[in-house]
């Protein structure tokens, strides 16, 4: 156990070298045991390691000084002995600075010209960092039941459970199908008011009128029909959280009159005099562009600027192929399970024609899709004849074009729209109706929703205007 | 007036791991260090966590093991347990020594004569 002369190689090179100054140098962490798994001689990589010098333990059992998990119950020196194979394994020690950290080691037998073993030689590898950046890797891309691996939505995933743990009002911007329901629950489910209620609200479902006394609730006898009292659903989020869908298609009227609440968090039902204090978080959705509606007087600058304190945008799926793979591999785990069917992939063809398509309904449009083919397949690999057949008719509109943006997003018509300069409004009020109609490739449903009509407004607008095919 | 004195054991050594100890010798030392009771106890499983938690309903005033995590070294010393860590060697050799006066955290107890490692 006292320190001793320093060994020495002979016949290797023209001149004995010292053993520690080959050692010395390395950066890995080397041990030499003698047949009694007591050390002879460590490196300063080891020693640095472990936090103990060589002197110290010279003697000692290596399982003493090294106190490896591996040590304790998988000795691989014991097991490279019996072996007579080098024995890899990776496990963590606790050196003398009572720090753990994570090691792979290698012991392999050493034996003299007749074979017997004179010892081991073992090496330490400090996988610390390549374990961390294996963490970074596989870490769940995913927050609730969103996933992803893009840097988009790694960039979500970072801020979400940040989101999550504070009261702030959300706004969750996106296009439809990008999962802004998803978010809004998940939200809930990892915030501190996961235990009260989450109640959803569709702004864009119900009449004005309606939609006030379901919001705000209403007293007995408060309008024709109203023959008890109601709760509003502000009220049946109490504690909770309150998840506005569709907050672009909020009347003006109600627009103001949840400006009021958001300020005093005060509900006061149809009817009654008598408010509420209601503890409310609010988080909205929608599609549509809201600072463009603003523009347009169509949306309350001040209610956007309330609950735009945290904006969340969930990005197309257009913008997140690289997570076309796993979330084609996951919805189509997920509908094997449900249906138990024997499904199991995609063949090559569809995964071509999966990762051409444009998904202008994004990522539900891409469930429904591997919904279909799970449900139509009856083998084990979907092929293309498994597809829905609108996915080839859209492909070939599609084909060598950009995908559709959503219209919500894109500039306004007017600004779309040159040379209206000197124009009256019927002519401008055409010419936008003929745009929008262009756009939307002559379906009226949607060039209404571009103009922000209900379809019967187009539909007379197109009348007055001469316009009907 | 007496004093526990827990020590983890693998085989007849000190355990080289506290978190993957699975036995350990509980000594009631008197006044004059004389040893007044001694037994083992044998842990359902290892476990950091349920060692502190015998240690302390042992009320065990000193815990002489080998290696340890600082969140656990910590913990027990702010629940003014002692704590002799990185002892390295036979239990046996390392209780005697221990009554003796000459155990520190770091001393390496096995044949060939008791050494201080810098602790």
């Amino acid at each position: 156990m006292d320190s001793c002369p320093d060994p020495e190689v002979a016949g290797l090179f023209k001149s004995p070298v010292v053993l520690s100054a080959l050692l010395e140098p390395l950066p890995l962490g080397i041990v030499l045991v003698d047949p009694e798994r007591r050390v002879l001689l460590m490196n300063q990589a080891l020693e640095a390691l472990t936090g103990f010098t060589r002197d110290e333990v010279r003697g000692v059992p290596c399982y003493a000084v090294l106190r490896g998990n591996v040590c304790m119950h998988q000795c691989p020196v014991l097991e490279a002995e019996a072996g007579g194979q080098p024995i890899r394994r990776e496990g963590d020690l606790i050196n003398r600075g009572r720090e753990k950290i994570s090691v792979r080691l290698t012991s392999v037998p050493v034996r003299d010209p007749q074979g017997a073993l004179v010892g081991f030689l073992e090496t330490f590898e400090d996988i610390r960092l390549l374990q961390h950046l294996n963490e970074k890797y596989h870490q769940p891309y995913s927050f609730g039941r969103l996933i992803g691996r893009s840097p988009k939505m790694e960039d979500l995933f970072r801020i979400l459970p940040v989101v999550a743990r504070t009261d702030s009002s959300v706004l969750i911007t996106g296009e439809t199908g990008t999962g802004k329901d998803v978010v809004a629950e998940a939200l809930h489910q990892a915030s501190g008011r996961a235990k009260e209620p989450f109640i959803k609200v569709n702004c864009g479902a119900l009449p004005e009128t309606l939609m006030e006394s379901e919001l705000f609730g209403h007293t007995k006898g408060a309008f024709t029909g109203a023959v008890g009292d109601k709760p509003g659903r502000l009220r049946l989020a109490h504690n909770g959280t309150l998840y506005l869908t569709e907050i672009g298609d909020l009347p003006l009227s109600l627009q103001v009159k949840l400006l009021t609440f958001l300020d005093d968090k005060i509900v006061y039902p149809l009817g009654s005099t008598r408010g509420f204090q209601a503890e409310v978080r609010v988080v909205a959705a929608t599609h549509r562009h809201l600072e463009r509606m603003v523009r347009e007087g169509r949306f309350r600058e001040d209610l956007l600027f309330r609950l735009n304190v945290v904006r969340l945008h969930l990005p197309p799926l257009r913008e997140r192929s690289e997570d076309l793979p796993l979330l084609m591999d996951h919805f189509l785990a997920a509908f094997s399970l449900r249906f138990q069917k024997k499904v199991r992939d995609f063949s090559q063809e569809v995964r071509r024609i999966l990762q051409t398509y444009p998904y202008p309904g994004n990522v539900r449009e891409l469930r429904n899709i591997v919904e279909y083919a799970a449900n139509i397949c009856q083998e084990e690999v979907i092929k293309p004849e498994h597809l829905p057949v609108y996915i080839f008719e859209n492909a070939s509109l599609s084909e060598g074009a950009a995908p559709q943006k959503e219209e919500a997003f894109l500039p306004p018509l007017s600004e779309v729209g040159s040379g209206t300069r000197g124009m009256n409004w019927p002519e401008i009020e055409r010419r936008l109706i003929v745009e929008a109609l262009v756009r939307s490739k002559g379906r009226k449903s949607r060039a209404a929703e571009i103009l922000g009509w209900g379809r019967s407004t187009l539909w007379r607008k197109m009348k007055q205007y001469g316009l009907n095919s | 007036m007496f004093r526990k004195v827990l020590i983890t054991v693998w085989n007849s050594d000190i355990s080289p791991r506290f978190d993957l100890t699975s036995e350990v010798v509980i000594v009631a030392l008197d006044d004059q260090m004389s040893v007044i009771q001694e037994r083992t106890v044998v842990l359902p499983h290892a476990s950091a966590e349920e060692l502190c938690h015998l240690i302390l309903t042992e009320e065990a005033g000193l815990v002489i093991c080998g290696g340890i995590e600082e969140e656990y070294h910590q913990y027990l010393t702010w629940k003014k347990v002692e704590v002799l860590d990185s002892v390295m060697g036979p239990w046996v050799r390392a209780l005697e020594q221990f009554r003796a006066g000459e155990l520190a955290a770091g001393s390496i107890c096995y044949d060939g004569g008791s050494r201080q490692a810098d602790a």
